[in-house]
């Protein structure tokens, strides 16, 4: 099949060079076609990014009447002696490492719950989804006010026990203020992921299902045999779009809980933003900004790498 | 006997969940219309969920009358649909120069534009300021236009960064190498050159890929926080989601927290109610396979 | 082909008018490019939460706006919390208004920054000489920003409920000891009557921390930072003294004396009898002797030992050093320095006027008014908050500490990390030469 695919290809090829002027115009136009997106990448994403890691090596501030000097390792020999830098890499590491099972797996069960061929799936899909429509910004303050000590889930909680459970204040708490952004952040992204789940499930050939009915699988075996082989391209796709959404956890931070109480909501984002907008020390924040870089790049390629190696 | 309990079981599933959905933002849109007594009072009981009691527009009109909420939404609306339009325009032309056409140094590109992808952005926003600072601005003084410095406080800095993105690009690459190769070499055959291969054909065979990458790029422009909190200080610039964390600082009532927050969020959830049908599905026929 | 390449053209023509067009709506409508365009100039305000405050200001504007032909003055206010950081971040653009306000303890740093231009405000109907020390900002001597107004901090507190526990009313004379306070804090609580008695505005943000709990610190015999040179953090906010004031509050909350996070109107609590003593401003007081007539106590801070202490220097007006049109911004300040104004901003606020001429006109302040202990406070009491281009980096790092001790983190961990934070950031910034 690939070869008669490449033996395809070089036939055009051969026709195509009917002219080289043909040939050459196809380069200039494609060359005009690509040029804005390129150049906008470059000025917007490369030369910014070149920017974070030289400045993470000098001692540029937001504003200062005097110029940035060279100042060689000192940011990064100073912000691993900082305890909060470590605890926001904990904090981000423990975000991520619930969020990702987590959100991944419910957004599986939501879009097999919705992949059913039965009426009104369209209406609990809508449903699913609107959350995240709504913006971070607007679910956050909602959910601040829904976690407070008088908010609604205490009066939830309590109507639902019958008043056995005493209610407290989520976010006040360092105990458990991680997991309540942890459960608010789910709530609001998982219908993101069901719509991917649920596009990987569709295009499972429907004559996969029908042999295994004929083998009298049961649908536990249905499930293991023919749908998780079949959404190995979704996995890869969910598992790292939820990954690197996870790790830039900043916007739920900075409207609920400002990274405390006590530091158990600070995360690497979110440090990066009070030292280098609040506290302007732009380049400390550069070499935090470049460390999460570094981070998020190891991760990615060990899941690349993880996910490959099934092939 | 036991299907039936299954599905069932199932439905009865489907509908906590989407109780667990839902009511957090029926809360949201019914304490919109509520003094902020009731609001409180109506926490204990399944009133909190229910539109009754004294309602009435007071916390809408609060709103208008404390911040121009209309110019904030005005600008949103500006910012998200001019970044909707050029992003389409432009990674969609830079996806079929990748795509179909042959040229030195192409997938040199096409690999390039795709390790932006694992680049958060989070992790350059800050030198991006700086940056932005630096880059000409051409404006209007007076009836003739010069050349400054600076970008700070402008729509483009809204715009433009976020134009160019690379999994749009890779989107419409992988939408346009599902349509087959044969069609342009038909077409060039024809006498068409490659930019009405784009527009005419490749184009308008490709509405789903399209649509989804208006939403998708639509929702991170109307939801835009983070960014415009940092680069834009001029209220008639600001956009909704920084109005709305400005506004919950003033110390108002959550009435009229309720009331923005709806503002700005059930015309979104609207549209989406409207469309949703096609943007699922458009999103299930490309295939995010990644 | 020709034809083609020229569709491309217009194509590219037509994504290029379009940025075009969103950069000149940008400029049609921002215009705020150096602070001024032509006569019109922007003038920002921290006070969009005070509709008091932004009033006056509403107020001088349009009198300035019809007082002469020449200049326009546009108004911007923001939300207090978001207020520095956009300052800041438009400094960073070169792109100030013209006119803005700045806290107090911020204009060494925005002077340093390079953000503020002096100013020469000669010939106003009211001389700078008239003013309180506190509300006029200056930086090696030179004039940045003035203020027409200063603020006290104080207790408030009924007297009818401090008699009826057997409480001491303090005086300047004799303020509060700490034992004094302590187990009047304890009487109160036994009382069963207040879930918490003290009020101290712990749910607030921002600037409230250092204003309100430095001058604590200070009766204790700590400080934010060594004022000889400023130079040095550590000792000073971590020393014996300073670890002693941050047990103490931390046994506030663990005694049940004070809320941790405070609800989000301290003040309507305490008003609703919520809570009995309240730490606060003395922009309340008017407010609160409104609803509690002469049952209202003011009352002098506690002395912890090294004299009852509160912060100086409030929010004063300023003008950029970018400015295109600093003739304007000038005219502005000097119209804006009439007493009737002094007058109008400390009734509209409740806080002390700054000149004694403006305090003749407003109720209470009168020599003998009831509110005229206040001016007496500030006079007596007050401690300027550390003169230092350092000091917003301090603060932060003072807002970090209070929340986390209040949070029940270790007193000198949390003191001992921000004065090592404060000297490394001296240390990297070159203790802020230049």
């Amino acid at each position: 099949m690939t070869t008669m695919t490449a033996a395809l290809g070089r036939l055009r090829t051969v026709r195509r060079t009917r002219t080289t002027n043909a040939r050459r115009r196809e380069s200039l136009t494609a060359l005009g076609m690509a040029t804005p997106a390129v150049v906008l990448l470059i000025v917007f994403v490369v030369v910014p990014l070149a920017l974070t890691f030289a400045l993470s090596f000098t001692d540029a501030r937001l504003v200062s009447p005097t110029p940035a000097r060279f100042v060689g390792l000192r940011n990064f020999t100073q912000l691993f002696q900082d305890p909060v830098f470590f605890k926001s890499l904990r904090n981000t590491a423990y975000f991520a490492a619930v969020v990702v099972p987590l959100q991944a797996g419910l957004a599986l069960v939501l879009a097999l719950l919705v992949d059913a061929k039965v009426r009104g799936v369209n209406f609990f899909r809508t449903v699913y989804f609107l959350p995240v429509v709504t913006s971070m910004v607007v679910v956050s303050l909602l959910w601040t006010f829904l976690y407070r000590q008088d908010g609604l889930i205490n009066h939830v909680l309590s109507a639902l026990t019958f008043g056995h459970v005493e209610g407290r204040d989520w976010l006040g708490d360092p105990a458990t203020a991680m997991p309540a952004v942890i459960l608010m952040s789910v709530w609001q992204g998982v219908g993101f992921h069901m719509i991917i789940w649920l596009a990987g499930l569709q295009t499972i050939p429907a004559e996969l299902y029908e042999a295994a009915d004929l083998d009298g699988a049961t649908r536990r075996h249905r499930f293991r045999h023919v749908t998780w082989p079949g959404l190995r391209a979704t996995r890869t796709f969910v598992l790292i779009t939820i990954t690197i959404q996870a790790f830039g956890l900043f916007t739920q931070i900075n409207v609920m809980t400002q990274g405390g109480p006590l530091d158990s909501t600070t995360t690497v984002v979110h440090q990066a933003m009070r030292t280098g907008y609040e506290q302007q020390q732009t380049a400390y924040a550069a070499a935090i900004s470049l460390v999460f870089f570094v981070l998020v790049l190891t991760v990615s390629l060990v899941q690349r790498f993880l996910t490959r190696e099934k092939d | 006997m036991t299907s039936f309990l299954k599905h069932l079981g199932g439905h009865a599933g489907r509908v906590v969940l989407a109780l667990v959905f839902a009511l957090p933002l029926v809360f949201m849109l019914v304490s919109s219309f509520k003094p902020d007594d009731q609001i409180f009072g109506d926490l204990g009981s399944w009133r909190a969920f229910l539109p009754v009691g004294a309602l009435s527009l007071d916390n809408y009109t609060g709103v208008f009358e404390r911040v121009p909420a209309a110019r904030f939404l005005l600008n949103s609306v500006l910012i998200s649909s001019i970044t909707v339009v050029l992003g389409i325009l432009v990674n969609s032309m830079a996806a079929f120069a990748l795509s179909r056409m042959r040229w030195p140094g192409r997938k040199l590109v096409l690999t390039a534009v795709i390790a932006t992808l694992i680049v958060p952005f989070e992790t350059f926003a800050l030198p991006l300021v700086w940056w932005v600072n630096q880059l000409p601005l051409l404006r209007v003084n007076g009836f003739h236009l010069e050349w400054t410095t600076g970008w700070m406080d402008t729509y483009q800095v809204q715009i433009l960064p976020f134009v160019a993105n690379a999994f749009s690009v890779f989107f419409f690459h992988q939408y346009f190498q599902s349509i087959p190769k044969e069609i342009d070499e038909a077409a060039i055959v024809d006498g068409a050159g490659w930019f009405t291969i784009y527009r005419r054909i490749v184009m308008p065979l490709s509405g789903p890929a399209v649509a989804t990458v208006a939403i998708l790029t639509f929702l991170p422009a109307w939801n835009s926080y983070l960014w415009p909190l940092m680069v834009v200080q001029s209220e008639e610039l600001r956009p909704v989601m920084v109005g709305i964390s400005y506004f919950f600082q003033l110390n108002v009532g959550w009435g009229q927290i309720m009331a923005y927050s709806s503002l700005i969020t059930v015309p979104i959830l609207a549209l989406f109610v409207a469309f949703q049908r096609s943007f699922v599905n458009s999103i299930a026929s490309t295939g995010v396979k990644g | 082909m020709v034809f083609r390449t020229r569709r491309l053209a217009v194509a590219s023509v037509a994504v290029a008018a379009a940025t075009a067009l969103v950069a000149g709506c940008a400029t049609g409508s921002g215009g705020s490019t150096s602070g001024a365009s032509g006569d019109t100039l922007t003038l920002w305000t921290h006070n969009a939460g005070n509709s008091a405050e932004l009033d006056v200001v509403k107020k001088i504007i349009k009198d300035f706006n019809a007082s002469q032909s020449k200049y326009k003055v546009e108004l911007q206010a923001f939300p207090q919390s978001n207020y520095n950081d956009s300052v800041v971040a438009a400094a960073s653009a070169r792109k100030l208004p013209c006119l803005l306000d700045v806290d107090g303890p911020n204009v060494p740093n925005w002077a340093w920054g390079g953000y503020l231009s002096p100013m020469d405000v000669s010939g106003s109907e009211v001389p700078l000489s008239d003013q309180l020390p506190s509300t006029v900002g200056r930086y090696r001597d030179k004039v940045y920003a003035f203020g027409f107004t200063d603020v006290s901090l104080t207790f408030f507190a009924r007297t009818s409920v401090l008699k009826k526990y057997g409480i001491r009313i303090p005086t300047m004379a004799k303020p509060w000891t700490k034992d004094e306070f302590d187990s009047a804090l304890a009487e109160l609580k036994k009382s069963g009557k207040f879930e918490y008695p003290l009020e101290m505005g712990t749910g607030s943000l921002g600037e409230w921390y250092p204003y309100a709990y430095s001058p604590q610190l200070q009766s204790f015999g700590g400080d934010l930072i060594d004022r000889d040179g400023y130079k040095s953090a550590s000792g000073t906010l971590d020393g014996k003294d300073a670890v002693e004031w941050a047990t103490w509050l931390r046994s506030l909350v663990t005694k049940g004396y004070l809320a941790k996070k405070s609800g989000v109107d301290p003040n309507k609590d305490f008003l609703a009898g919520k809570s009995a003593i309240h730490w606060d401003g003395s922009w309340n007081a008017a407010k609160n002797a409104a609803k509690l007539g002469d049952d209202l106590a003011i009352i002098p801070p506690v002395d912890f030992l090294h004299g009852p202490r509160i912060g100086g220097a409030s929010w004063q007006w300023a003008m950029s050093s970018t400015c295109s049109n600093k003739a304007g911004a000038q005219a502005w300040l000097k119209f804006s320095r009439q007493t009737k104004y002094f007058v109008d901003y400390a009734r509209a606020t409740g806080t002390i006027p700054a000149t004694d001429a403006a305090a003749e006109q407003v109720d209470g302040y009168q020599p003998g008014g009831e509110f005229s202990v206040f001016t007496r406070f500030a006079r007596e009491y007050a401690v300027v908050r550390p003169v230092t281009p350092a000091y917003p980096y301090i603060s932060t790092e003072f807002q970090k500490a209070v929340q986390d001790i209040l949070a029940g983190a270790d007193p000198k961990d949390a003191l001992g990390q921000a004065a090592k934070d404060i000297d490394n950031n001296l240390k990297t910034n070159n203790h802020y030469a230049g």
